[in-house]
């Protein structure tokens, strides 16, 4: 598992260059901070107010540490993967099909939590996540977590779904319409996941235990459940700005969505809501990841102490449609004062399918279909193969 | 005094550096010629041909789908894989799409450029020129994106087409095979139309070139010898501005070839190769794939260019 892990990890890192592990030893002690501060961040996780002043969370650390934040906002897990080999970054915000990618390929180091003093304060369902520890080693703060919503059309669906059905199965809207051209799917092959956990409860025969996991007969079954729906898909989405242009122009009445989406519509008093349905949902687990070769490792430090205060994560649930890592956070009002807790499912931790990578070398199965196969399927689907 | 009517040969003025350096690569033609070339030819070696060399070679290694690891082994796989239904499916998509592209840009580009040439005078000819090259300074990312908007069902074009009476057009339009879908922004004529809009100017400047070139005399020793405007236009105007048409279609054809944007936001799923490139590339490392799919349109645009070289299309340029 591992040796197949460390492969797949340098598939994608090292393909380029060759790694030179520099690690430099964990510290014990922090020194005083370098006035600097290099983050690779998903678009609107580290907000300091630009898009609405009450949403800022960098200033108040600038002021308090005189580390000056600098963040360098990346679209895909792959494109923070590439970053990484540069070594002018400190901080990743890395999902979970990132993380691993970072720590075999030696692109991130192990990080003391004892010189994070809020540590203790961590959600115990997020600390020690398989995604960050590996082999007891602490790689890096988690930051957030989320699920992939089904987001819908209020007006086309009075009743809110309960079931990913609505995306994959041909049935009838409000309006008496079928749903036929009026549902989307996203265009990445990570999306396989989200109708082998459709199956998983629609089709227990099949056995599917864990949706990145999948043996040749229950991957079979998934990609026809995927052609079916291929006929009932209105598009594939792949551009948030996009999509939401479809939900309001174009009569779209469901799809798999970001709460960031989903917050951003009602914002726009657009009728859409979002639910994690019955059979559950994939989603992300973000964590903030130090460089193995960070140049300011205290501002790094001071950072990920700074990360979860319980107003920072409030703040930031609220604003990327998220969960916090703190369970206080919950508690604690955000600007919005929306209840972000109960509308973003921190209590349906147990059902969110965290993204991975999925290899061959499984746990459930012994041999499952890669992430390769994943993609090259996925491709022939949406091009109506 | 015999002395002084003598005529002195005076010394040879000191050269200065520069002189002296000027003598010297005279007399090398050589050396003159290598400090000349030797900068941009080996930033032209390394960086162009270099990097396409590498690529080649990329598509000749290994991808192992079992632990998704590149090997250097040399094999022909990747190539076999462009033959599958799937991914020859991409090839023909992305082809299909340029070849529409470049046609259409020709039909529209031909009269507008003949008119710039022709009929514009003054400030209209400024203003002809300004306009064809208008849209190119605007970003083409936020020209793709209001496009979404312009294409969408609540958008303008539907909303014209409806008070025109023409709504029942359009749906008919949607269920053809080849260019329809849910609607026009997910269809293949919504994206043909925006992938034309944006190549355009690249097809109206060079006809609009060759056209300029037309030696006037000529049409009128044409129609001295009796050819009416239909003949002359067919006999002489074509013949002399179909390089511009050629060296415009390069542009618009290898442009659409390898983009990779306007199929993602606009159009049906169905990746291009650019996408496709992407794809392999980015999210799952698979370098060897990706690689041999840019060979493609490397050998497309190579034939194409030479069919277009022997249409005398380089002179247009």
């Amino acid at each position: 598992m591992k040796h197949r892990l460390h492969v797949l990890a340098c598939a994608a890192v090292c393909s380029s260059m060759v790694a030179t592990p520099l690690l430099a030893a964990t510290p014990t002690t922090l020194g005083t901070p370098e006035g600097k501060l290099n983050i690779i961040a998903w678009p609107g996780y580290i907000e300091r107010g630009e898009t609405d002043k009450n949403y800022d969370w960098v200033t108040q650390f600038e002021k308090n540490t005189g580390c000056q934040v600098s963040v360098k906002t990346a679209a895909t897990s792959d494109e923070m993967v590439s970053l990484m080999n540069s070594p002018n970054y400190d901080l990743v915000t890395a999902s979970g099909d990132a993380s691993l990618r970072l720590i075999y390929g030696k692109k991130v180091q192990e990080i003391n939590p004892n010189l994070i003093p809020s540590w203790n304060t961590l959600d115990p369902r997020v600390k020690n996540g398989n995604w960050y520890t590996v082999g007891g080693k602490v790689y890096g703060t988690p930051y957030q977590w989320g699920a992939n919503f089904l987001m819908y059309n209020t007006k086309l669906y009075p009743t809110a779904p309960t079931s990913w059905a609505a995306v994959f199965e041909p049935g009838k809207l409000a309006n008496g319409q079928s749903n036929k051209g009026k549902v989307q799917a996203y265009d990445g092959a990570i999306y396989i996941a989200d109708a082998a956990l459709y199956l998983m409860s629609k089709n227990p025969a099949l056995g599917i235990k864990d949706p990145y996991e999948l043996n040749e007969t229950q991957y079979q079954a998934v990609l026809q459940l995927l052609r079916q729906q291929k006929q009932l898909a209105h598009r594939y989405w792949h551009d948030v700005t996009v999509q939401m242009n479809d939900f309001k122009k174009e009569g779209v009445a469901a799809s798999s969505a970001w709460g960031y989406t989903i917050n951003t519509l009602q914002g726009e008093n657009f009728p859409v809501a979002g639910v994690i349905p019955k059979e559950g949902a994939t989603g992300w687990a973000d964590t903030t990841m130090l460089h193995a070769k960070a140049q300011h490792p205290v501002c790094a430090y001071k950072w990920m102490e700074w990360s979860l205060n319980k107003n920072l994560q409030s703040s930031l649930a609220e604003w990327f449609g998220s969960n916090p890592v703190v369970a206080d956070a919950c508690k604690t009002k955000a600007p919005g004062g929306s209840d972000f807790c109960k509308s973003n499912g921190f209590d349906r931790f147990a059902q969110i399918r965290f993204w991975k990578t999925p290899i061959a070398t499984c746990k459930t199965q012994g041999t499952c279909v890669p992430y390769s196969r994943w993609t090259s399927d996925y491709i022939a689907i949406m091009g109506g193969r | 005094m015999m002395t002084a009517s003598l005529p002195v040969t005076p010394a040879a003025p000191a050269l200065g550096l520069w002189q002296r350096l000027g003598v010297a690569l005279y007399r090398r033609p050589g050396l003159q010629l290598g400090l000349l070339l030797g900068l941009p030819l080996l930033w032209f070696l390394v960086v162009y041909i270099g990097s396409l060399a590498t690529l080649l070679a990329q598509s000749f290694f290994t991808f192992d789908d079992f632990t998704m690891e590149v090997s250097r082994e040399l094999t022909l796989a990747n190539y076999r894989q462009l033959l599958q239904p799937a991914n020859f499916d991409v090839v023909l998509r992305t082809l299909l799409m340029a070849s529409a592209v470049s046609l259409a840009s020709a039909v529209l580009a031909f009269p507008l450029a003949y008119y710039m040439v022709r009929y514009a005078r003054g400030w209209k000819k400024g203003f002809f020129y300004v306009a064809v090259m208008l849209p190119m300074w605007a970003s083409y990312i936020v020209k793709v994106y209001a496009w979404t908007v312009l294409l969408a069902k609540d958008g303008m074009v539907y909303w014209a087409y409806q008070h025109l009476g023409l709504g029942g057009v359009m749906d008919w339009l949607m269920t053809l095979p080849l260019l329809g879908g849910n609607s026009l922004t997910t269809s293949h004529l919504g994206r043909f139309a925006v992938f034309t809009y944006i190549w355009l100017p690249f097809m109206i400047l060079p006809v609009q070139a060759a056209l300029e070139r037309v030696p006037a005399n000529l049409l009128q020793a044409s129609s001295d010898l009796g050819a009416n405007g239909a003949q002359t236009f067919r006999h002489v105007i074509l013949p002399l501005a179909f390089p511009g048409v050629v060296a415009g279609s390069i542009f618009t054809f290898s442009l659409t070839l390898g983009d990779y944007i306007i199929p993602q936001i606009i159009g049906p799923s169905g990746l291009f190769i650019g996408s496709m490139v992407y794809t392999m590339q980015g999210s799952i490392g698979n370098m060897p794939l990706a690689a041999a799919f840019t060979v493609v349109p490397v050998v497309i645009i190579a034939l194409y260019l030479t069919g277009a070289r022997k249409l005398g299309a380089f002179d247009a340029l």
